[in-house]
């Protein structure tokens, strides 16, 4: 990744590089460093969850109930962020919960941006009626608010984790598909599209290896603003108990089941909701970050 | 604005909410048997049958397609598991809670979004700019519930001012509003700060100043009004957002509105609710939409020829 960044730079140069001139060279602010730490535990959190938990994050222990933080009176260090109304350790029940909320955002925003570039392909190549289609969804998508849709396809389907993580894979598909459709249209208007057509390149490999390198840029930027999206929905659908169910356990749920517990047990809502606040908003900075980055098409001086 | 625009966007509408209702009809029949549902899995397969039969369930597809649409115009979509009686009465009954709580947050966006867009372009670059542009920041990555758990903590539980759930006072009132208007009120300043500041850097505000109009007069006779513009815009994506918040937030607070009321309704598959729920979302998008819409045309005299073509909402 650092490669592609610092093609600018001469190859004697790049030789020569301290950390400075590196970050400087990625453009690296503090704010992005700060996020980017942040995001590295996070992920760190959910890939090891399994091996740093101290304990199993199902094991109910009834006599070490609403057990508080360490630092607070009558804390202890064998539950160190307390536990909950089960007597469930926090801090396990935290690093797994860590770990489903990313691997359902994670999946989501990948079946997302598949399925909406896909379409969006789709629509450009072949036009007509299969183009009219794919715009109809979108308006059709666009016109009504995501949580009603998911919450009304989980009403009629039930839940489950695999239906909960094709919800999340359909959220913010549309403007994939948008943007694909629109970039690919003026991509194949241009000389070098038409060029590769008249030497008779299969259109498969005109569209995966000319046109969407050359729109990646618009759709990576598009997904750093799906992605923190994708954690919140997830997290508000769990919060509400729609999302993902018990035993399994994700932040939103966490906060959720502790927000029963708020006047007498905070901690049990409040750690869970500080990860998810801390996690958005890092994802924000760094997609605007990256925006200014990688959009040159972007006007920079009315964004903040 | 030319009719035949108007007439477009009208047959545009209706059939965006066929469309969804087309799509409810699909998916109740794709998921599962209404007679099993209603009766249980174990019920006498004899009841079974007399219920398909009492509900036209053993008439072919496409007239129970039309028997389906002729109930929906009515109203009529079945009653309600949960209270025995007509969905959509058990939602008509929620439904001023929902709107009070929807319309005052509507208020207090645009009283702090507006003027906190307005002033942050005016002031651009100056550190009051920056520090509302990072206050929009952080408001719009806060999930709601969060942002209302914390609320609850400092208001209701630390400083015992405010009480944490229920709707009988106005006091009641005011956490909902500020968690569900927090996010809004930063998409609204942002989007008012750079249509302002797009206003403010055409021609002909340098034509005014150049003419000797104050520096105030200026702003508000020739900027304002000609920023107010694309702000309508956004209208559509407000709307959505105040349903998507009101869902989440009346479950926060206990709010007994028709939020709350879906999401209880999802949680025991009262499906005749859900149904109703999301056909009233719909047919209020799509309402929203087409105002939007109309009143661009009717505010901007450029946009008339363009009809149909409406600018995309960008927060």
């Amino acid at each position: 990744m650092t490669a592609d960044f610092s093609q600018p730079l001469t190859p004697a140069v790049a030789r020569r590089r301290s950390p400075r001139r590196l970050r400087l060279a990625l453009g690296l602010t503090p704010s992005a460093i700060a996020c980017l730490s942040w995001l590295t535990v996070v992920l760190g959190v959910a890939l090891l969850a399994h091996w740093l938990a101290p304990y199993d994050y199902e094991a109910i222990d009834l006599r070490a109930r609403l057990q508080p933080p360490v630092w607070m009176e009558g804390g202890t260090w064998q539950h160190w962020l307390g536990t909950d109304d089960l007597g469930r350790d926090v801090y396990s029940r935290l690093l797994h919960s860590v770990r489903m909320s990313l691997l359902v955002a994670v999946l989501g925003t990948i079946i997302g941006a598949v399925l909406g570039t896909t379409l969006g392909f789709l629509a450009a190549h072949f036009r007509g009626w299969i183009e009219d289609l794919v715009v109809m969804a979108i308006d059709f998508q666009a016109a009504l608010p995501f949580m009603i849709l998911a919450l009304a396809v989980i009403a009629f389907f039930d839940n489950s984790l695999v239906l909960f993580i094709a919800i999340m894979g359909i959220y913010g598909w549309e403007r994939y598909a948008r943007i694909t459709r629109g970039m690919t249209l003026s991509a194949l208007g241009q000389g070098y599209a038409l060029s590769l057509q008249v030497l008779g390149v299969p259109p498969l490999r005109i569209y995966l290896r000319h046109i969407l390198p050359n729109i990646a840029s618009v759709l990576i930027v598009n997904l750093t603003l799906t992605f923190p999206a994708v954690i919140l929905m997830e997290t508000s659908l769990s919060f509400l108990g729609l999302g993902i169910q018990p035993p399994q356990t994700s932040l939103g749920n966490m906060v959720g089941f502790g927000r029963d517990y708020l006047m007498t047990a905070w901690w049990i809502a409040v750690l869970p909701s500080a990860v998810i606040f801390l996690t958005t908003l890092a994802l924000c900075l760094l997609g605007d970050w990256l925006r200014d980055r990688l959009d040159p098409m972007l006007d920079r001086s009315p964004s903040p | 604005m030319p009719v035949r625009a108007i007439v477009q966007k009208l047959i545009r509408a209706a059939l965006t909410v066929l469309l969804l209702l087309t799509t409810v009809f699909v998916v109740l029949r794709l998921s599962g048997d209404p007679a099993v549902y209603v009766l249980g899995i174990d019920a006498d397969p004899d009841a079974l049958e007399a219920y398909r039969k009492q509900h036209r369930l053993d008439r072919p597809i496409h007239e129970q397609y039309l028997r389906f649409l002729e109930d929906a115009t009515e109203g009529h979509f079945g009653q309600s598991f949960m209270e025995g009686r007509d969905a959509l009465e058990a939602v008509m009954d929620r439904l001023p809670r929902t709107l009070l709580l929807m319309s005052v947050t509507l208020g207090v966006t645009l009283l702090i979004g507006i003027p906190a867009g307005i002033f942050s372009a005016l002031r651009r670059g100056s550190w009051m700019d920056k520090g509302i542009m990072a206050v929009t920041v952080a408001s719009f990555c806060l999930p709601s519930f969060v942002l209302g758990i914390f609320l609850i903590l400092l208001l209701s539980v630390t400083w015992r001012i405010l009480p944490t759930a229920g709707y009988q006072t106005w006091q009641h009132m005011v956490l909902p509003v500020i968690t569900m208007a927090t996010a809004d009120a930063a998409i609204f300043a942002r989007f008012t700060r750079s249509a302002m500041l797009e206003v403010l850097g055409q021609p002909y505000m340098r034509t005014a100043r150049a003419k000797g109009l104050p520096w105030a007069r200026a702003v508000i006779r020739h900027a304002l009004p000609n920023a107010a513009i694309p702000t309508v815009t956004i209208g559509g994506f407000a709307v959505g957002s105040l349903i998507a918040g009101a869902v989440v937030t009346e479950s926060v607070f206990a709010w007994p509105g028709v939020g709350r009321l879906l999401v209880t309704s999802v949680q025991n598959r009262d499906l005749p609710v859900v149904q109703v729920i999301i056909v009233l979302v719909a047919i209020s998008m799509v309402t929203t939409n087409l105002l939007v819409d109309l009143t661009y045309g009717w505010l901007d005299p450029r946009i008339r020829g363009l009809m149909g073509r409406r600018a995309e909402a960008k927060p």
